[in-house]
């Protein structure tokens, strides 16, 4: 008796949990879908699901219009470089925070994710000016850094509540066997925080692939990324959806792929805390 | 020794080529431009102006055209310096050359034949005497419509229609079973959208956005009359959800055969002519955009434009490309690779005058006096200070016009009264200039 209920039960949650991800996942469905069609199979009413004239034309027609290549080598250099130098500069940082508190951590911690508060139109014109003045503007390097200081509050306050779940007896223990600090990181905290640590970088790779406002702003041609490529097939005059869809599924196909094949690692490290 | 000597070679040989490369390279013009049909051409045909000017490279930044305003304010306001030429409307132009952003156009060439562009474009985009922007295709809006629902419904549409006729036909036309609207038009919040339109029918029922000393006149009758008949035909006989409506929505309806009659951008008349993708190409028919018999018509006045920031070092050049692509032989160029349908139109006169043009486009004569019956400096009845048909040329607009173009897209959905709607927009308008310390 009892477990048919138990049975039922998962019925119903399992169906519950598909019709969510289902819901989740269809915008990018249906934008898969609309970049095999014609421009005008796209608007047609009522909506064609499957049965449309499929064709390649728009993957062709973009192809041709903008060098994807180009964008998508700048996208992988700013999404991964920005996290990689994010790191670097986060470890160390949430390690002093999380094992050796003082009495402005706290605040530190919260002055950090306060400059996440501001809309970041507000400090636009003062970074391009700095840009222009230190010849930055559309280069990879300038991307990077601007992209690892806006992800840095999020990597370090990540880092910070993961490392907060490891005692810190064990780092002691260590200690009392005469490891040094930088061995101390290195052999005993980074392998006990690989789950949190790999669950940050693959979530700060996907919102710098993501960022569009600073990449579209700082950049024009030769350090343009994925989002410009967007961008560009969008229209306020003229209906271009399909083209539209089909660069933003070649836009977003790498990051799918990358976040399917590491979806273990990020739902681990994402409930890291709740399951120890 | 051989060693060295080779080294020594291949050095001042790669010195040689870094040199001359870089002579070469001098000469890269980034061109930043809107993802619009005409633009999109323009780029595929660049080999023509190459192979003219070996020397002089070129680099295309295409985006959206929200996106690109902003990125390019963003450039030209701090002289980043990083487009040398931008494609910008007719809103900016004269607000950019009052600022000093743009270089005046001086040396266009001698063929260039300024006098061929047509006079309510080239007024628009020239101030103080000097032309600020080559206009690169011009529009103003018409009436489009189904001939065959028109015939239909016994009613003939006249060449230069009254509001009262269209509301009439917009009546007799609508059948909801059936899934068609008489009238389709904008109502998506925006200064670009729904105001275009709305600014545009004011005129002709000579409404005004400010008298002479910069007042906000929505408190006026006439602004009440408009937003009223407005409103009105679009519950009774438009598209359910049109407080949602663009272009591109508009389109879509129009080519499906959702829509009797839809006002819009001439520029349309191209997409809604291509059998390829409307199912009503061989049905439409134009008419010039209405009026209330008070001398002015609903239609508007845009232009999207070449021009080059004074903060460009490449000045010369580009403005050899600004001349190539707004020049004649552009137009022959597009007619003889792509027909005479795709000639970007409404900029030059001469267009008009051809023969092939005439044949190939029915929308020709409609879209030239639409055009020429738009003046930018006298848009209203009423005498007004400010410049612009569907805008006011000053800076502040784009932010009212979107702020008062939520209280109408608001109306429309019925989520506040026509009444509401204009009391809203006359105190955020007169807040936001007197914030803006007008009058000046």
């Amino acid at each position: 008796m009892a477990r048919r209920i138990t049975n039922r039960r998962k019925v119903v949650i399992s169906l519950i949990a598909w019709s969510i991800a289902l819901a989740l996942f269809f915008p990018i469905l249906w934008t898969f879908l609309t970049s095999f069609k014609t421009e005008g199979d796209a608007v047609a009413t009522p909506p064609q699901f499957l049965f449309f004239h499929w064709t390649t034309e728009n993957y062709i027609e973009v192809q041709a219009r903008s060098d994807y290549f180009l964008h998508f080598f700048n996208s992988v250099v700013i999404a991964v470089g920005s996290t990689l130098i994010g790191l670097a500069i986060a470890i160390p940082a949430a390690w002093a925070m999380a094992f050796a508190p003082t009495k402005r951590t706290k605040d530190i911690l919260m002055w950090m994710l306060s400059t996440k508060m501001m809309p970041p139109v507000g400090a636009l014109i003062p970074i391009y000016l700095i840009f222009r003045n230190m010849g930055l503007l559309d280069s990879r390097w300038g991307l990077v850094g601007v992209l690892t200081l806006i992800n840095l509050p999020i990597i370090v306050w990540m880092l910070y509540t993961y490392f907060k779940e490891i005692p810190g007896e064990i780092l002691e223990a260590a200690r009392m066997d005469g490891a040094s600090l930088m061995k101390e990181i290195v052999y005993v905290l980074t392998p006990m925080a690989v789950p949190g640590i790999a669950s940050t970088l693959l979530l700060n790779i996907i919102l710098a692939w993501n960022e569009a406002f600073w990449t579209l702003n700082l950049s024009t041609s030769e350090a343009a990324p994925l989002t410009t490529f967007i961008a560009s097939y969008s229209s306020p005059e003229g209906l271009f959806y399909a083209k539209l869809s089909a660069a933003s599924t070649m836009a977003i196909a790498p990051i799918l792929i990358l976040g399917w094949f590491s979806q273990k690692q990020l739902v681990r490290g994402l409930t890291f805390g709740a399951v120890k | 020794m051989t060693l060295k000597t080779i080294l020594l070679s291949a050095c001042s040989a790669l010195m040689f080529a870094g040199v001359s490369t870089t002579g070469a390279l001098a000469e890269t013009l980034t061109i930043a431009t809107v993802n619009n049909g005409d633009m999109v051409r323009m780029q595929k045909l660049t080999d023509d102006f190459k192979t003219k000017n070996p020397d002089i490279e070129l680099k295309w930044v295409t985006l959206e055209e929200n996106v690109l305003r902003q990125k390019v304010t963003t450039d030209i306001a701090t002289k980043g310096g990083q487009y040398d030429i931008v494609t910008i409307g007719t809103y900016e132009v004269p607000i950019w050359a009052k600022q000093g952003w743009l270089a005046p156009l001086d040396k266009l060439g001698d063929n260039y034949d300024v006098n061929d562009l047509l006079p309510a474009i080239r007024s628009g985009l020239t101030s103080d005497g000097k032309l600020y922007a080559a206009p690169f295709y011009g529009e103003s809006s018409m009436v489009m419509y189904r001939k065959d629902l028109f015939e239909k419904a016994g009613l003939k549409m006249p060449d230069a229609p009254t509001w009262e006729f269209v509301a009439d036909a917009a009546k007799k036309i609508t059948d909801k079973k059936g899934e068609v609207y008489g009238i389709c038009l904008r109502g998506k919040a925006g200064w670009g959208e729904n105001m275009a339109f709305l600014t545009a029918m004011s005129n002709s029922f000579g409404a005004r956005w400010f008298d002479e000393k910069w007042n906000a006149q929505f408190d006026q009758p006439e602004w009440k009359k408009t937003l009223e008949f407005y409103v009105k035909m679009m519950k009774e006989d438009g598209p359910p959800g049109a407080s949602s409506n663009g272009f591109n929505e508009n389109l879509a309806l129009f080519q499906q055969g959702k829509c009797g009659m839809w006002i819009d951008a001439t520029v349309a008349a191209s997409f809604v002519a291509d059998p390829k993708q409307s199912k009503v190409a061989d049905k439409v028919g134009f008419a010039l955009a209405p009026d209330n018999g008070l001398g002015k018509r609903g239609n508007w006045l845009w232009a999207w434009n070449l021009a080059i920031p004074a903060s460009s070092k490449k000045t010369d050049a580009a403005e050899k490309f600004v001349s190539w692509a707004t020049s004649k032989d552009y137009t022959n160029l597009v007619a003889q690779k792509e027909g005479w349908l795709n000639a970007p139109p409404g900029t030059r006169a001469s267009l008009y005058a051809n023969a092939d043009y005439q044949k190939a486009a029915p929308f020709a004569k409609m879209t030239l006096d639409s055009i020429n019956s738009a003046d930018p400096t006298k848009p209203t009845v009423k005498p007004v200070p400010y410049v612009g048909v569907q805008f006011v040329a000053i800076p502040e607009f784009q932010g009212i016009g979107t702020a008062v173009g939520q209280q109408f897209s608001a109306a429309l959905a019925g989520q506040s009264t026509v009444d509401q709607a204009l009391k809203s927009a006359q105190q955020l308008t007169t807040r936001e200039m007197k914030k803006a310390g007008y009058p000046k």
